[in-house]
């Protein structure tokens, strides 16, 4: 099953190789990982997607939280969130199918961020299911090249 | 502010703050300005022949006074150097903070002369570690390192100093505290589970304590025995746990798991309920872990969240500081008195199970006597280091234990030539104690350039040798699984023997090195000991002498350590001896 969990760290160098060195040494496979500055400039946020069972990813969370520059570990996955990745998607493209493609990226509301003779570059945000569904529809026209971020995630409301 | 301090300046004025007696260190090019500084220093330095030797000798230090113990080595080699002896204090919780030198910090990354990425290398094996790039936080950095060191779960930290820090200079204030927003450890567990195990406890027909060095590092054996006694437990302590419980009581059962007590091992297998105290469910304490204990609750008492539920599925989990909950518990436990499993335990007890025989094949030294002679002539009460293998065993199962901190060893990762230097910490940090190594003839090789220290230090550590000329758990494995194809594990071996050698014959060659001439080369003096009525009267040579003192004792080559749960088995399947041939 897989799981996506939020981590509070302190912001300065060795951190994600610390979190890194963590999960080798102990067999924990990430699925994706995201990191970037918080609100607040010393703390950055690690988002992280596992695939475990729950005895897993309790021994995962409890590792993680064993860290001295771990401030906060939460298993978000069964609250309420938002969570976002990205892509660009290269796909070959010429006079005949181009505008099939923008049709196809319009659906999605991606965006086409660059143009040339025989492709276009593909902007898809969305849901994991999304950027899926849009990949899958332009493998046709051949895809030359594509770029993921990890999963970013935020719960909804007050917390 | 008053007058600033250079980076080396501050490293020795916060080892005083700190309350730092002795310092392990060895020194070389990117420590020359903070030796310039130990010179003048009030603290004790040791110096060690290797850096292996000054930080197990740190631990050894640390393991046998409770302090945190202090290594220092310079950068590349010095600092490698220290990797076996972070990983054992890593594995056994043992807390250490060591210092190394680095390139200066406009060359680091760049493959500089004696550059190693230390803090990469160090990471999965210390607490934490620190590259210090400022000298303004030097100060600070030294006292979160040592508060971290020593709380919660007590673990090694490394501090790397690049040598630019050393000589720049900063403000020095030693007085904030400590706070970090990451680190909080937990001490007191919860109330409700401190009842509801007392309330278990009070139900269990058939318990068992099981107790592991977390006991001894919270300073817990006096509630420990409160417990047992009150509510008539039997206790068996693990390896890192002996001496937290005192084995001469009609309670003690002795070491669980693959070399363990027969009783110990017994009673785990058929209690209903085990109180783990300190301790982690180590593979060989458990041995096969589907079949670990199956009719028993448990109930686990430990500091370390993470070790909870980690190996093993825990009915009732107590994340804390042994000592305070202990303290709490007890009040809750209500007085027993013996009963139907008390008779039972006193049953299997009854029966010497232990087949090392007391006289070896053909009149030869059994290791057997040696040990229990030695811990009848220290009542039970000396500090004994030993390396890893048969010895070790043997030593955990024949000398009988009484007092937390006076046995050394490497449990988790098992480190031959740990004992060596962790005599020498051990006898710095207490110069009026008896200190033992007890050794192998492959594991004292290993860091055998101690010897120098202990002569130039006047150490007076007794060293005795139970010497196979084997490097015995291995061949006795290679005995059991492997038909006898002793592969590597002779020490007496020459390039000249015959390559498919079945064991010890007359032909055999000498044992190198002749080890009472090495350790007279060194200034110690030594003796060999081959026959059982000398036994005694060696040791008490060797207690006898002011200095230090070796006893080569050659013993029966091929005899094994049991009972023995061979690997992958359960504890109730043990091996009692030998299958006669």
């Amino acid at each position: 099953m897989k799981h996506t969990v939020s981590v509070l760290v302190a912001n300065q160098s060795g951190v994600l190789a610390r979190i890194a060195s963590l999960f080798s040494r102990r067999g924990f496979n990430i699925e994706s990982l995201s990191v970037g500055q918080t609100e607040k400039k010393d703390v950055s946020r690690i988002t992280l997607v596992v695939d475990g069972d729950e005895k897993h990813l309790e021994q995962l969370t409890k590792q993680l939280n064993k860290q001295v520059i771990v401030y906060k570990v939460s298993n978000i996955s069964n609250d309420p969130t938002v969570s976002r990745s990205m892509a660009f998607i290269k796909v070959k493209a010429d006079y005949e199918t181009r505008s099939e493609i923008i049709q196809i990226v319009d659906v999605f509301r991606g965006e086409i961020v660059d143009v040339a003779n025989d492709s276009v570059m593909v902007e898809v945000t969305g849901d994991e299911g999304k950027i899926n569904a849009m990949e899958e529809l332009l493998e046709p026209y051949g895809i030359v090249e594509l770029v993921r971020t990890g999963k970013i995630a935020m719960t909804r409301g007050k917390k | 502010m008053g007058n600033k301090m250079t980076g080396a300046e501050i490293f020795v004025k916060a080892l005083e703050e700190e309350g730092v007696d002795t310092l392990f260190g060895y020194p070389g090019g990117a420590l020359i300005p903070i030796y310039d500084e130990i010179f003048d220093a009030d603290f004790k330095h040791i110096l060690p022949h290797h850096e292996q030797g000054g930080i197990h000798a740190a631990d050894g230090y640390a393991r046998s006074t409770g302090k945190v113990g202090v290594t220092i080595a310079t950068s590349g080699p010095g600092a490698t150097n220290l990797v076996t002896g972070l990983a054992t204090a890593y594995m056994d919780s043992v807390p250490l903070v060591a210092f190394t030198g680095q390139v200066p910090s406009h060359m680091l990354g760049t493959d500089a002369f004696q550059e190693a990425d230390i803090t990469g290398i160090s990471m999965p094996i210390t607490k934490y570690n620190y590259l210090v790039k400022d000298v303004n936080d030097l100060g600070s950095i030294i006292k979160e390192a040592f508060h971290i060191a020593r709380t919660g779960r007590p673990g090694p930290v490394l501090i790397d100093i690049p040598k630019d820090v050393m000589v720049s200079k900063s403000d020095f204030d030693y007085s904030k505290p400590v706070d970090l927003r990451g680190y909080k450890p937990n001490y007191d567990g919860h109330p409700l589970q401190i009842k509801g195990a007392a309330d278990r406890i009070n139900q269990a027909e058939k318990p068992v304590i099981y107790a592991g060095g977390g006991v001894i590092i919270s300073g817990a054996a006096q509630y420990l025995r409160e417990l047992a006694e009150k509510a008539k437990i039997p206790v068996t302590t693990t390896l890192t746990g002996l001496g937290a419980f005192d084995e001469k009581s009609d309670l003690s059962l002795g070491m669980p798991g693959m070399h363990g007590s027969t009783e110990a091992n017994l009673a785990l297998s058929h209690a209903d309920l085990i109180i783990a105290i300190g301790c982690r469910f180590d593979d060989r304490v458990t041995g096969k872990l589907e079949k670990f204990a199956q009719e028993a609750d448990i109930i686990h008492i430990d500091i370390d969240p993470a070790e909870v539920g980690k190996r093993v599925a825990i009915d009732i989990p107590i994340v804390g500081d042994v000592k305070r909950i202990l303290k709490k518990l007890n009040l809750r436990v209500e007085k027993k008195e013996a009963n139907g499993w008390g008779n039972q335990i006193k049953e299997w007890k009854n029966v010497d199970n232990n087949n090392v025989k007391a006289v070896g094949v053909n009149g030869a030294l059994s290791p057997r006597p040696v040990i229990e002679a030695l811990s009848e002539l220290t009542d039970g009460q000396a500090i004994l280091a030993t390396e890893v293998g048969q010895h070790q065993m043997w030593a955990a199962q024949f000398y009988q234990f009484s007092r937390p901190g006076q046995f050394l060893s490497s449990g988790g990762l098992g480190t031959m030539g740990y004992g060596l230097p962790a005599a020498i910490g051990a006898q710095v940090g207490n110069p009026d104690e008896p200190v033992f190594l007890l050794s192998g003839d492959g594991s004292i090789q290993m860091n055998i350039q101690e010897l120098a220290t202990i002569k130039k230090n006047k150490l007076p550590v007794k060293m005795i040798i139970l010497n196979n000329k084997y490097l015995g758990m291995v061949r006795q494995w290679q005995d059991l699984f492997k038909d006898k194809r002793y592969a590597a594990t002779c020490m007496s071996r020459q390039v000249d023997c015959p390559p498919k050698c079945k064991g010890p014959n007359d032909k055999c060659p000498e044992m190198v090195p002749d080890f009472i001439k090495l350790a007279e080369s060194y200034g110690i003096k030594g003796e060999v000991l081959t026959e059982e009525s000398e036994i005694i009267p060696a040791l008490k040579r060797a207690i006898a002498e002011d200095g230090p003192y070796l006893i080569d004792c050659i013993i029966e080559r091929e005899e094994n350590v049991f009972p023995m749960v061979p690997p992958g088995g359960s504890l109730y399947e043990m091996i009692l001896e030998e299958e006669s041939e």
